[in-house]
């Protein structure tokens, strides 16, 4: 019944908004296990969506179909208008220029410094770019995620928070139009977690981004969400925003709210 | 059921063998299934990078900075070993040489020893270990990080950047690096020679390279090329085809020495036969 209510509100929320990103029966298994069973929603022009979900629930499998790194079973990915599993490599290529991905991990390549780190994208990228142009970017990114001093340090150098911050400042270096951000305060303390989900804002309203925000972080759904998903077993269990859900009196909604 | 037991006493315990036997098909059967996807995937591999070496984006300060890492950071321990198995041949086999009346032949010997065999071989497997596992190791780690991922994201071929990069500078340092092995395995001949003796270095040389022919050469250091492309190839397929986990790592960098070193002593056969039969 709850499930009927907030989908019928997404679905209100999402007519109002042009889409962005267009799941529809999403499947996915490894071997016998389905981790995402008919997953749909969408995402919205300069939306901020958060998919909650326990461990183990198809959130980073989900995301990683929408970036094109695993090919899903069944159903459509459709990104600004392209149909991510039926892309060629180079289709895709260029498709990715437009989103930005930061890991859980950040993912901070361990061999480079943190200039060379940002700079890595903009070489293959933006080939238009003098090396002036391209150091003034960099300059820029990192002021944007306020570590503009921590530019010849190597990854090992930075703190957790740090390494997300410039994992942040690399994607947002190719000026996406969606940033999809794998669980970006994990492992972080509860203040650097706030500091980041404050910053995900920021970037949204300074970019004009469409995110989704893979998290079981309660403080940064709050944060960061126009909207909610909540995935359970692979399926879309809830949507709606964060104080519908929060206020739900479906026990299994709550039970996560409480947790 | 009791009755039928009654009646038929072995028939349990036949039903267990053939249970046994049946699992033991099927298991071998998953085994060969393993080995055929292996060996296609490996060729996969091989066929993609390829395609990605004639490729217009070239990665050039990757390639030589592997070159670096790979041929300038593995001198010292090639010089050092090339050295070392000069002087312990020179060692082993003076007694011998002398036993015949042969002494003056040792430079001559361990010449053709060092540039022919020795020299490639100990070169291709040292560096089998420090180079086939570091970039079993690094590629692996960067998989479990997600660094693969992430450069994949960023609309750069990963295969490109670190596969090719890695495999052409491991396949043009090997030969360098076995000529200087093969140089030192010389130095260390020479110092052998100067334990129980007096020669000069020149005399040594001269005596040495009097044995030796240009074409000594040319099937050695093809042989390198082919040493360095294996060590590449194997270290960048088992870094790139590692688990997610952090013990993966561990079992890339490992089987990649087992592989490479393995794969290493397999050519270096095919490579003297092939040797023997056109000369």
């Amino acid at each position: 019944m709850i499930e009927q209510q907030h989908t019928d509100q997404a679905v209100e929320k999402s007519t109002a908004g042009v889409p962005i990103i267009n799941i529809t029966d999403l499947e996915k298994s490894f071997g016998s296990q389905k981790v995402l069973d008919g997953v749909s929603f969408q995402l919205n022009k300069e939306e901020n969506l958060v998919i909650l979900g326990k461990s183990g629930s198809g959130k980073s499998v989900l995301i990683k179909c929408i970036a094109g790194l695993l090919k899903p079973d069944n159903g459509k990915v459709l990104v600004l208008g392209e149909s991510i599993p039926d892309l060629n490599k180079k289709e895709l290529n260029e498709l990715r220029k437009k989103i930005g991905f930061l890991f859980q991990s950040s993912a901070l390549y361990d061999s480079m410094n943190v200039k060379d780190n940002l700079e890595f994208p903009l070489l293959r990228i933006r080939h238009d770019l003098t090396k002036k142009q391209r150091m003034e970017k960099i300059e820029e990114a990192l002021n944007g995620v306020g570590l503009s001093d921590a530019l010849y340090k190597m990854p090992s150098q930075l703190s957790g928070g740090m390494r997300k911050r410039i994992g942040l400042a690399r994607t947002l270096i190719i000026d996406p139009q969606i940033m999809l951000y794998d669980e970006p305060t994990t492992g972080l303390d509860p203040v650097t977690s706030e500091e980041i989900s404050l910053l995900i804002n920021d970037i949204q309203k300074k970019y004009k981004t469409s995110s989704i925000i893979i998290t079981h972080d309660l403080l940064c759904a709050r944060i960061t969400a126009d909207r909610l998903i909540l995935l359970k077993e692979g399926k879309v269990f809830a949507t709606g925003s964060f104080d519908e859900l929060k206020n739900s009196t479906d026990t299994l909604i709550n039970s996560f709210f409480k947790t | 059921m009791k009755d039928n037991q009654r009646r038929i006493p072995g028939k349990k315990l036949v039903s267990k063998h053939t249970a046994a036997i049946g699992s033991h098909i099927i298991e071998k059967k998953e085994k060969a299934g393993n080995f055929l996807s292996d060996t296609g995937n490996a060729a996969l591999f091989i066929i993609r990078m390829i395609r990605e070496i004639f490729s217009v984006d070239f990665e050039y300060k990757e390639f030589f900075r592997q070159c670096f890492e790979t041929g300038y950071r593995s001198l010292p321990l090639v010089i050092t070993t090339g050295g070392i198995m000069g002087l312990v041949l020179t060692i082993q086999s003076r007694p011998i040489l002398s036993d015949f009346g042969a002494e003056s032949m040792l430079p001559g010997m361990v010449a053709v020893s060092m540039i022919r065999e020795i020299g490639p071989v100990i070169t291709a497997l040292i560096c089998a270990g420090k180079i086939g596992s570091g970039i079993g190791a690094e590629i692996g780690s960067m998989k479990v990080t997600e660094q693969i991922d992430a450069m994949e994201v960023s609309a750069v071929n990963p295969l490109r950047f670190l596969v090719v990069t890695r495999v052409l500078a491991v396949t043009l340092m090997l030969p360098v690096l076995v000529l200087f092995a093969d140089a030192a395995g010389l130095f260390g001949s020479w110092v052998g020679v100067n334990i129980k003796g007096s020669v000069g270095l020149v005399l040594f040389l001269s005596h040495a390279f009097a044995s030796v022919e240009f074409i000594d050469f040319i099937p050695a250091l093809l042989k390198s090329f082919l040493f360095g492309l294996v060590i590449g190839l194997v270290g960048c397929y088992k870094g790139f085809t590692a688990g997610r986990g952090t013990e993966s790592v561990g079992i890339a960098a490992t089987s990649s020495v087992v592989m490479a070193s393995l794969l290493v002593i397999i050519t270096d056969m095919i490579a003297v036969q092939i040797t023997d039969m056109l000369q």
